[in-house]
């Protein structure tokens, strides 16, 4: 400390002013790359735009860019694709992951709790290689079995992937919102006669309602982004999909197929980029959306 | 009667929830642990990688993570720093904050692509570990700023004033008073996020990993196999796909093990280097 | 945490010093279909050439070619031929394409054995999967609706096939597979199923027809089991697999290439179920300097 009194006041201030402005740079480093990455993705995407005309990319039914006869680049089935497999995924995970949150905040004993909660957790960690890679092994046969197919590579094989990957998500922010309901109002249901049953459905639960519904956005923008268990167990095929016990080709997938093939700097290059574009801002809303209901719900509750 | 039901349903959601994850270890580790020897460890993949190891794989997943530690350890630390201790209120950190949270929801193949683009074209990197390591670097960001700011958090206020009251500059108190104590917290963090930086696949397929080296990376400009990427090959693109199974499936309870090993020594250090502050 | 630091600033020592000293090594880079063939030539040469070092890799015909332009590896390995864009871009960056074909590959159409049609012309395999046919009874078999198995667009296997057989775009119905091998499964638990795979796949498989394709309506049928066939021309559906390289090859790149046409490196060529090249493309590796 003595050492700090001897150093001379203005020195130390054009150093503190130094070392400011470096905590700075490092501070907005997180600004410059969400704009450079949606900047490099514009700028990328626009060359497509000269040969692609913007109507027919938004709403063409086909892609088909490797075309024999004509080449076309229709994002529709790629999109119908992406929200049968979210919504699919979200069918299965919003039930459970609720179901299991609620358990973990009102029914388990804190010692169970203590051991669940990280365990759940530990789904989170898996890679989504790996997760594809089980819906190859397991699920795909499983489902071929079950519904007498003969290729179980399909829609709902990845929608059953995804809600394993969201769960963890969905799980561990509900139960957070669930655990930050005031405890006077569970107290107050209990004591106007209410069950234990009722007192999580009918006040818990509404009380809890935006941070539920934040963390199943954040769920469904991780299952709309996710690649690799996609694109190993959802069978691929560019046409529109039909059923869900169909192959789809959602646009992520789309993207990590095509990207190592194409001629760089042609328009088929420069249409990946556009579907990556498509994919930001899709996820971007979603994540926004969620993030606004979270901001609501941690203001109401303060 | 309607209360038994309803917890009866909770308990299901739970239980199926635990099967998912006993099932995916299970059978990872179960059909895993029969291909798992030292030679498969040690070795190189030999005949079109029908036979032999995964050794090239793993050390093209050590190195990448060095290079992605490299870049967002330092960068996350400095912007939690910024964000915790120098930041006012105001559009500027709320606008930080929002991009923060919604660089970690960009998908992985979004960052994929940026690598393309960014690191491989215009900064002439080529598909090399450095152009991979420096995309799955700022993939990490979010999460280490993140972790990172949690640490800072948990530093008491007084600790910085009362540095600040004895005539320390700002600086002076963060770096003798708060860093000591929320270093842990913030490289805990930052390995839980190399970890999952680790096992991805998606940022790296176009960005430097290789299908197959017959030797091991020499730099850092050099492409490299990945476990994650190997266990994608082994399963979806190989010639020979039902042969190599064990071999898939050896490589994907290797690449459990490392991350579930990185959580352990994020826990380890947590709890050493608190050790160490008490003495 | 001072010392992890040195650790770390050590390795990254280490691994630039050896770079510098790295010995002169062969970049092989390119598309996923030759990717197992050529590692495989690779392994064997540096077998019998302790001194060679050569580093094959995949990521597609597209990442392979761009790297070829930018002069940044030696060989670009491609299941189809470069489009014209990318050669004009080659041109650009002054370098001086040459293409090598170093081996043939056959595709084999194959159904269940149930199935009564055992051989079709071009023209009816091209109907079937552009969706034109869509019941055996149309070829001449059962009254049964037609599955078609293929692989994803990414597969150089499905552009060749489309612009061998097709010459059209694919019905969107096709099932389109992962691999070959899947194609294979499919088509074997499929009575109506009608799949195409690459030769070697169907080698030694059991409980498949493999069919005998005739070039013309009343042209000769050949089995693309008969390897004579296969090299004479006469079975109709096989491609060049090429390598690109900038200029006429020198020192270890030539040797190289040398080893791959060479009868040594031709016998691994049919090890992994390709063909050996047939006279018709000799002339473009003469061409090339070899």
């Amino acid at each position: 400390m003595q050492m700090v009194i001897k150093k001379s006041w203005f020195n130390n201030s054009i150093k503190e002013k130094l070392i400011h402005g470096f905590f700075f740079c490092n501070g907005i480093i997180s600004v410059v790359v969400l704009l450079g990455i949606f900047a490099l993705l514009v700028f990328t995407s626009i060359p497509a735009f000269s040969e692609v005309n913007l109507k027919d990319f938004l709403f063409g039914t086909t892609w088909n860019p490797t075309s024999y006869v004509k080449e076309q680049y229709g994002i529709i089935p790629m999109l119908v694709s992406t929200f049968m497999v979210t919504i699919g995924a979200l069918a299965i995970a919003i039930p459970l992951g609720i179901g299991t949150a609620a358990y973990l905040s009102d029914v388990a004993s804190p010692r169970v709790r203590e051991i669940a909660k990280p365990t759940v957790e530990i789904l989170a960690g898996i890679p989504s290689v790996v997760i594809g890679f089980l819906g190859i092994v397991l699920v795909g046969p499983f489902l071929s079995k079950v519904f007498g197919i003969h290729n179980g590579l399909n829609a709902l094989n990845g929608s059953i992937l995804l809600a394993v990957m969201a769960l963890p998500t969905i799980v561990s922010i509900s139960e957070d919102a669930l655990s930050n309901v005031p405890k006077s109002y569970g107290q107050a249901s209990l004591a106007l006669g209410a069950t234990k049953w009722q007192t999580v459905i009918k006040v818990k639960i509404p009380s809890a309602l935006s941070g539920i519904i934040a963390a199943c956005m954040l769920g469904m923008g991780r299952a709309i982004g996710e690649t690799m268990t996609v694109l190993m167990a959802t069978g691929c095929a560019p046409a529109m999909p039909e059923r869900f016990l169909g192959p789809v080709r959602t646009l992520t997938s789309s993207i990590a197929i095509e990207l190592g093939e194409v001629a760089y700097n042609t328009t088929h290059y420069y249409a990946l980029f556009a579907l990556g574009l498509v994919l930001f801002i899709i996820t971007f809303f979603v994540n926004m959306t969620s993030d606004i209901i979270l901001h609501k719900f941690e203001k109401v509750n303060r | 009667m309607e209360q038994f039901i309803g917890f009866m349903f909770l308990r299901i959601c739970i239980v199926l929830v635990l099967l998912a994850l006993a099932i995916i270890l299970f059978d990872i580790f179960k059909k895993g642990s029969a291909t798992i020897n030292w030679e498969f460890l040690s070795a190189m993949p030999r005949k079109g990688m029908t036979e032999g190891g995964i050794f090239p794989a793993i050390i093209g997943t050590f190195f990448v993570t060095i290079i992605t530690a490299l870049l967002s350890i330092p960068l996350g630390m400095g912007c939690a720093i910024y964000l915790n201790e120098y930041a006012k209120k105001g559009k500027l950190t709320r606008l930080i904050r929002m991009s923060i949270r919604n660089l970690s929801g960009v998908p992985s193949i979004v960052y994929g692509l940026f690598g393309v683009v960014l690191f491989v074209q215009m900064f002439q990197l080529d598909t090399s570990i450095l152009s991979a390591g420096l995309t799955l670097g700022l993939m990490t960001l979010p999460w280490t700023i993140t972790a990172s700011e949690e640490a800072l958090k948990n530093v008491p206020q007084s600790y910085r004033d009362g540095s600040l009251a004895l005539g320390a500059t700002k600086w002076q108190s963060i770096r003798t008073n708060v860093l000591p104590h929320a270093i842990p917290g913030m490289l805990t963090g930052a390995i839980l996020g190399l970890s999952r930086a680790a096992g991805e696949t998606a940022p790296i397929l176009f960005t430097g990993a290789a299908f197959y080296l017959p030797f091991l990376p020499k730099s850092f400009s050099d492409q490299f196999m990945a476990l994650p990427y190997h266990l994608y090959i082994m399963s979806t693109q190989h010639h020979a796909i039902e042969k190599v199974r064990p071999i898939a499936y050896g490589t994907a309870l290797v690449l459990i093990v490392l991350i579930f090993c990185m959580n352990l020594v994020a826990i380890i250090t947590r709890y050493k280097l608190r050790k160490v502050r008490m003495e | 945490m001072k010392n992890l630091l040195g650790v770390l600033m050590l390795s990254l020592g280490l691994l630039w010093s050896t770079n510098a000293q790295a010995q002169e090594m062969l970049q092989i880079k390119g598309s996923d279909t030759l990717i197992n063939l050529v590692q495989r030539l690779a392994e064997v040469y540096m077998e019998e050439n302790p001194g060679a070092y050569i580093a094959v890799t995949g990521g597609g015909s597209g990442t392979g070619v761009a790297a070829l332009i930018n002069k940044k590896c030696d060989i670009a390995n491609a299941s189809r031929l470069m489009k014209p864009k990318e050669m004009a871009q080659a041109s650009d960056q002054g370098v001086n394409v040459n293409r090598v074909v170093i081996a043939m590959d056959g595709l084999s159409v194959i159904t269940h054995p149930d199935n009564p049609i055992k051989k079709l012309t071009v023209d009816a395999i091209g109907k079937i999967f552009r969706g034109e046919i869509t019941n055996w009874s149309d070829v001449g078999g059962n009254n049964t609706p037609i599955t078609m198995y293929g692989r994803q667009s990414n597969s150089g296997t499905f552009v060749f096939f489309r612009d061998a057989v097709l010459k059209g775009d694919y019905s969107q119905k096709m099932n389109r597979m992962n691999g070959n091998a899947q194609i294979v499964e499919a088509v074997k638990r499929d009575i109506s199923g009608v799949g195409y795979v690459g030769v070697g796949y169907v080698k030694d498989a059991t409980g498949l027809t493999v069919l005998s394709v005739a070039a013309k309506v009343n042209g000769e049928y050949a089995s693309p089991l008969n390897s004579a066939d296969v090299k004479s021309g006469k079975y109709p559906i096989t491609r060049p697999l090429n390598q690109y390289i900038n200029g006429s090859p020198t020192g270890p790149l030539k040797e190289f290439l040398e080893f791959e046409l060479s009868s040594s490196g031709q016998t691994v060529v049919e090890e992994e179920g390709f063909f050996p090249i047939p006279a018709e493309y000799e002339e473009f590796n003469t061409k090339a300097g070899l």
